[in-house]
């Protein structure tokens, strides 16, 4: 079978990942060091891993409603209304997703027709520029500048906009970069996107893990809500990433389409995840969101650590307000991203993450993640300054 | 205490071996802050020294342990302090508690084989004059001790590189 002839054009033509050649090396071998990781080093609270094995062991096998059991949507949105003062009614504005991924899936096939454009802040997450092109969107990716610790700009936005513009894509705080968006500068990109009838999607899956300032939503800016598709989820917050769950809240007219794909095309999240999310939220509510925060201070402590290694060796990094990555400098080494990812690797078996695997725009930037043990990031800080020695003698 | 001493207690009650230099960093504070912090949880007596955390199930000796739930009547010359001193001095005892409920004290013992222990009891602890009784359990296995699991799988279950 001559399989290129009848495969999707567009799937084809989508890149595939930069990440495989250094999870192949990594696995050859036994003393690497990973900070490639995106996802948390908490194991789920034993608490949450409890409530999944009752639903289990009580039998709840079966489908919830499409839209999630209506006790999580409850609970979710008595969640987000107490972090982050935003108001969704359960029954008709909020979705549970499997993870946020699905839900940045449903936002695009729900808003887009061939041709629109959608705005991305370049670098961040790898799922966007895909997701666009498989509903046949035009990407347009936005070059984020170090200078502006890796914000967007209303005036970089405004420039973008063409009248093909739909969407815009906020995914603060951001992967790779560890940025952020504090309320002002919220204010000033909502003045540009009302002005020109955008549409947000914001993907907020990091906004429990800021540092020394509040998340604060875009949704939760005055006029935003009406225009703006919340996204956020379980995996980052509560060290649940392989239980995929995530949830979406919109308006009704927007989250209605959504649920509709999301019905056919997944029926539900799974439903032992679902009770497992429960108990994290109905714990967290009881004690005051006690693992949330022990986890937010443990990255906290790490992210201090790694900021102040990283910058003296002279890998200068901006201080990250969010997420648990950082986003050094490697033009000092006169290495492209990926040969120093790659020469890293291979001579001191420490891993990151080549900063172009996020967009053109990370290119001279690497991504080191600090889920990963204080003792890890030490050795692995000790381990890039012999690199970055043996490369200058 | 404060919050920072808090902190700075669970942070070295993990690992003794953080540099001055490092806790700053951690602790978003000055390195002389930290010092002082350290020394005056040193002077009082509150850090009382660094040890290294030892998982008896691997250290292949024949020791044993026992827990020992001890009844006693105070007498009016001496009260439950100056009991639980007679018996905690011996050092066979590696730590007692005064304890609410059936029993008085808890009188954890660790000898080099069970006949120690044996003895320990029938003729140092039994015989003191306000031992009423003493019910001795003795430690099979230990599964968690000071926070620390004995036999839990540390490997890391991540893909080792993710997006």
């Amino acid at each position: 079978m001559n399989w290129q002839d009848k495969l999707s054009n567009t799937v084809i033509n989508i890149k595939p990942s930069g990440i495989r050649k250094f999870f192949d090396i990594v696995q050859t071998m036994p003393d690497a060091i990973s900070l490639g990781v995106g996802e948390p080093d908490f194991i789920t609270p034993w608490h949450i891993r409890q409530a999944a094995m009752d639903s289990i062991r009580n039998g709840e096998t079966a489908y919830t409603s499409n839209a999630g059991d209506p006790k999580l949507r409850k609970a979710i949105s008595r969640y987000i209304e107490e972090r982050f003062s935003l108001s969704y009614d359960p029954m008709g504005e909020i979705i549970v997703t499997v993870g946020a991924s699905e839900a940045i899936d449903l936002a695009m096939r729900a808003l887009i027709n061939p041709g629109d454009e959608v705005i991305i802040p370049d670098p961040s997450y790898v799922s966007y520029v895909p997701n666009v092109l498989m509903v046949h969107g035009v990407p347009v990716p936005v070059k984020t500048k170090a200078e502006n610790d890796f914000r967007i700009t209303p005036n970089e936005i405004e420039a973008a906009i063409t009248d093909k513009t739909k969407a815009i894509i906020l995914p603060y705080p951001n992967n790779p970069t560890g940025a952020v968006m504090e309320k002002h500068h919220l204010e000033e990109i909502a003045k540009v996107i009302k002005k020109h009838d955008l549409i947000v999607i914001s993907d907020e899956i990091y906004a429990e893990l800021s540092y020394g300032i509040n998340h604060i939503s875009i949704a939760s800016i005055d006029g935003m809500k009406e225009r703006t598709i919340l996204i956020n989820g379980f995996s980052k917050a509560f060290a649940m990433t392989g239980w995929r769950v995530g949830f979406v809240c919109a308006p009704k007219d927007v989250l209605s389409m959504m649920l509709k794909v999301h019905q056919y095309v997944i029926m539900c999240a799974s439903t032992m995840s679902q009770a497992a999310a429960l108990d994290a939220l109905e714990r967290a509510f009881v004690d005051g969101f006690k693992d949330v925060k022990h986890m937010q201070e443990d990255y906290d402590m790490r992210r201090r650590v790694i900021y102040k290694a990283l910058n003296e060796m002279g890998l200068s990094s901006f201080e990250p307000k969010g997420a648990f990555y950082i986003f050094p400098c490697i033009k000092s080494t006169n290495r492209t991203s990926e040969q120093f990812a790659t020469d890293l690797l291979k001579s001191q078996h420490v891993a990151v993450v080549p900063g172009t695997a996020f967009g053109e725009s990370g290119e001279g930037y690497v991504r080191c993640s600090y889920a990963s043990s204080l003792k890890n990031i030490n050795e692995a800080m000790d381990r890039i300054k012999k690199f970055l020695e043996s490369i200058n003698a | 205490m404060n919050e920072f001493k808090l902190k700075l207690i669970e942070l070295l009650h993990n690992d003794a071996f953080l540099t001055n230099a490092q806790l700053a960093v951690m602790l978003d504070k000055s390195e002389d802050e930290v010092k002082q912090a350290k020394n005056e949880l040193e002077n009082e007596g509150i850090i009382m020294g660094y040890g290294a955390i030892i998982n008896a199930e691997k250290t292949n000796d024949n020791k044993v342990s026992a827990l020992i739930e001890v009844k006693i009547t105070p007498q009016r010359d001496m009260g439950f302090d100056a009991i639980a001193q007679n018996i905690y001095s011996f050092p066979e005892v590696k730590a007692c508690y005064l304890m609410s409920g059936a029993y008085d004290l808890m009188v954890i013992v660790e000898g080099d084989d069970i006949r120690q222990v044996a003895g320990f009891v029938s003729k140092r602890l039994s015989v003191l004059d306000n031992v009423l009784s003493c019910a001795t359990h003795f430690i099979l296995k230990r599964y968690k001790q000071d926070g620390n699991v004995f036999e839990e799988n540390n490997q890391d279950k991540r893909q080792a590189v993710s997006p």
